[in-house]
């Protein structure tokens, strides 16, 4: 194809300077290092299948959540609630399979009592996170005060509606959501990998192919401008965070399922966590940029991360700090490596 | 009489524009200097020179009979230069004493600040412009006399002997004006030399003791006030050869379009009614505050509107936001292409899509293979000179950026188009390139709306001319009766 000046359009570029220009191309780069150092330090308690296995379990909870958190942020906003949305959504759900002992909850099979806790623990996370839309779009309050406000809301009604116990005696069929695998014969997938990739590539579709997908973006690269060429920019931004709140509660409820218990306490700081995994996957926190699968590969680095600091023996208080630095480290590079194309 | 200022023979450009061409300006002691001009004419360039905010590219200034260099604004204020600008450089949430030293707080020690002394000294200030608050008081509480006041005393407080005020009246009453004139009179009388930039021949008329006239960046000439009358004026800011020649197409002119009646916003849009043809341009004339792009803002729905009709294609506008407008046949390239009209950070495909991305559907979702297609296809019919389609809008000049503002509009097929100072800050070639895209949009029945400051511009372009200042409608002409004397009357009429 050829332009009016006659160099080459570059209509459909190649998939490595697509990949380059959403800067996860440094992220791999990254994870690879840590990956090749790790395997170096500890060999084989790295790389056997049982742990990697168990890695990628750890992360999928956290790049659900990020994958979230990313809608937020390209949208020029941030959702600090997400980890009290995590806990409230998960105990709702354990509440409602293994606590309230109404007839009609009592007599239903089991299977399905489960499959409509795990829906109303989903529906109360993406109501929590539509609370957040609105907060922002109708009393136009800054995304970071509005869920400042809903983070101690849904804490406090943890809290609050459990009396701080955590709630235990979950049926199997639940707890298959963390637990369990999925695939034929010896190739097994734990079920949250699966749940992981199916939702990145459901976000990663939506943000690509749909109009809405679009919108997130343009708001965030220049809401007025948005605007004006006819985005319905309060309308998105409420589903936007509604979709947060969503992914936050998916989260919780798997990670409530793994260990077998809904607690008040689950998710706290998380969404710290994720908003990191969706910085170091190359979003701004400006707004306009970002890709679900720059922020699964930024959960997958501070899963690594984790991991590997278990193995080598690193003092879970000194983790955190270990942690902090990494962060910092993966975003300068990145950052450094864009000023240097400029 | 011994000079306080001279500046001779100040060029100054900037990419594609020739902004001054050897301006000459002196300035007496203890006098009050008009300086007026169409907008555009440099005279904002000109002082910003003078204060040190832009590098003159030639020329000379002198200061007290030395020629200096004023290469910074930190320069100027040491000179005894102050400007004040239209848009008031304050801090809102800051006392008006802690306004007055900002940067050079008075202080005890290295750490402390010195309280009693910022008070006392603050007091100095505001008393000489008579500003009879007390100096604790937010600059957030006063209104906006008072907070131009403020900048008078900070100016005092710097020494000055120059002052330039930017349009300070632009947003007064009359009786805040003629506080103001009275402080300029005593700024006088203790020999402070004032350059009063002004759209309104009245004030100018009113305080100033000579008046210099600029026009296309050149001199128009420097007068006595005594000596001349508004006409003379208006003759010397306007007298101009139309030397740039605009392609205006004939088309044949339909049916009404978009008719606007009664239209309100706030203070800026008062009672505003007109309508528009297919085929037809119709320019807005007025100066810059005129409450133009206000109007077209709030019948687009972007800004709220207060009351009003508007029909497109005979239908009732309904609904409050630009979705309608647009869903309705509406398109609007806004004032400020990079805050406004682009998302900068996203590619010429995106930009071009953005307003019609159902148009780029296949099987319900978003194709890129069609945007591509369609992003070409303006990019071609525009000339938009980009390396491709997956070029960042930021990096295109802005000529090419406003043709991917157009291109977006275009893509949406629009019945009606608003052009809010269409070829501002571009080059020669682009502007006659977007004068060419006007003539074939109205070819293809499109009604065009076009705002522009330029006389010249709307005067070459539209087939009717609606004159608007402080918010309403002054008067419409035809194209032939149309000329830059007309419309300056009805700008500077009294009011009606």
């Amino acid at each position: 194809m050829k332009t009016a000046n006659g160099t080459e359009s570059k209509g459909a570029p190649s998939f490595i300077r697509r990949v380059q220009q959403v800067s996860v191309f440094n992220i791999v780069l990254i994870l690879a290092g840590m990956c090749l150092l790790l395997s170096i330090a500890v060999g084989g308690k790295f790389l056997s299948a049982t742990n990697i296995t168990s890695v990628v379990r750890q992360f999928s909870f956290y790049a659900i959540m990020a994958t979230g958190m990313l809608l937020a942020i390209i949208t020029g906003g941030i959702d600090l609630s997400s980890g009290s949305v995590f806990a409230f959504s998960s105990i709702i759900t354990c509440l409602f399979i293994a606590k309230w002992d109404i007839p009609l909850l009592t007599g239903m099979p089991v299977l399905l009592r489960v499959i409509l806790g795990v829906l109303l623990g989903m529906l109360s996370g993406a109501a929590f996170g539509y609370l957040n839309g609105a907060l922002i779009t109708l009393l136009k309050l800054p995304p970071f005060i509005a869920t400042l406000g809903t983070m101690s809301i849904a804490r406090g009604l943890s809290y609050g509606i459990t009396g701080g116990y955590p709630i235990g005696s979950l049926p199997d069929q639940f707890k298959f959501i963390g637990l369990g695998t999925i695939g034929a014969g010896s190739v097994q997938i734990p079920t949250p990998i699966i749940l992981m990739v199916v939702l990145a590539l459901l976000f990663s579709f939506f943000l690509r192919k749909t109009i809405l997908g679009r919108w997130v973006y343009a708001i965030g690269g220049n809401e007025e401008a948005a605007r004006i060429a006819g985005v319905r920019v309060d309308r998105t931004k409420r589903i936007v965070y509604a979709l947060c709140g969503l992914m936050s509660s998916i989260a919780g409820i798997a990670t409530a399922a793994r260990l077998g218990v809904g607690q008040s306490t689950a998710g706290q700081g998380y969404e710290m966590d994720a908003i990191a995994a969706v910085i170091i996957g190359g979003a701004s926190v400006n707004g306009g940029v970002g890709t679900v699968l720059g922020s699964v590969l930024g959960a997958a680095i501070m899963g690594v991360l984790r991991n590997g600091l278990v193995l080598l023996n690193v003092s879970a208080y000194w983790q955190q700090a270990v942690l902090g630095v990494v962060i910092v480290v993966a975003v300068s590079f990145d950052k450094l490596q864009h000023d240097r194309k400029k | 009489m011994q000079q306080l200022l001279y500046m001779e023979g100040i060029d100054k450009n900037f990419p594609g524009v020739r902004a001054l061409k050897s301006v000459s300006l002196d300035i007496r002691p203890g006098e009050v200097h008009a300086l007026i001009g169409e907008n555009g004419a440099g005279k904002s360039t000109l002082m910003k020179i003078l204060s040190g905010a832009y590098k003159k590219d030639a020329g000379r200034i002198f200061w007290q009979g030395q020629e200096v260099e004023i290469d910074s604004t930190t320069r100027a204020a040491e000179l005894g230069i102050s400007i004040i600008y239209q848009e008031l450089n304050q801090m809102p949430n800051l006392s008006v004493a802690e306004n007055l030293f900002v940067g050079r707080e008075r202080r005890k020690n290295r750490f402390l600040l010195d309280h009693k002394r910022t008070l006392e000294e603050a007091q100095v200030f505001t008393r000489r412009v008579g500003l009879d608050v007390d100096v604790r008081t937010l600059c957030s509480e006063l209104s906006i006399a008072q907070r131009q006041m403020v900048e008078v005393a900070k100016a005092l407080s710097y020494n000055a002997r120059l002052i330039i005020m930017d349009e300070p009246t632009s947003s007064l009453t009359d009786r805040e004006t003629d506080i103001l004139m009275d402080l300029i009179r005593k700024l006088k009388d203790e020999g402070v030399s004032i350059v009063f930039i002004s759209h309104k021949l009245n004030e100018v008329f009113a305080i100033a003791d000579r008046v210099t006239v600029l026009r296309d960046g050149e001199l128009a000439g420097c007068v006595e006030t005594k000596d001349c009358d508004e006409e003379t004026l208006i003759r010397m800011m306007v007298g101009r050869e139309l030397t740039d020649l605009f392609p205006k197409k004939e088309v044949p002119i339909g049916d009404v379009t978009l008719s606007v009646e009664g239209l309100n916003a706030g203070k800026a849009v008062q009672n505003v009614s007109f309508t528009v043809r297919a085929g037809e341009i119709l320019g807005f004339a007025g100066l810059v505050g005129a409450g133009r792009s206000e109007t077209m803002r709030a019948l687009f729905g972007i800004d709220r509107m207060d009351s009003g009709k508007i029909w497109v294609d005979g239908k009732v506008l309904s609904g409050h936001q630009p979705t309608e407008a647009i869903e309705a046949g509406l398109g609007f390239v806004p004032e400020d292409r990079k805050l406004q009209g682009l998302i900068l950070g996203m590619t010429v495909r995106e930009n071009t899509t953005l307003a019609a991305m159902e148009e780029t559907k296949v099987n319900h979702m978003v194709n890129r293979k069609k945007e591509v297609e369609i992003t070409q296809e303006y990019v071609d019919r525009l000339g938009i000179r980009t390396p491709g389609v997956e070029q960042k809008a930021m990096n295109l000049s802005g000529g090419n950026q406003q043709k991917v503002v157009i291109a977006k509009w275009l893509a949406t097929d629009p019945k009606v188009l608003i052009l809010d100072e269409p070829t501002r800050g571009i080059d020669v070639g682009a502007k006659k390139e977007i004068h060419l895209l006007m003539g074939e949009m109205t070819a293809r029945g499109v009604a065009v709306v076009m705002i522009s400051s330029e006389l010249p511009e709307v005067l070459g372009m539209s087939d009717r001319i609606i004159v608007m200042h402080e918010g309403s409608v002054r008067g419409e002409l035809s194209r032939e009766e149309a000329t830059q004397e007309r419309v300056m009357e009805l700008i500077f009429s009294t009011k009606v």
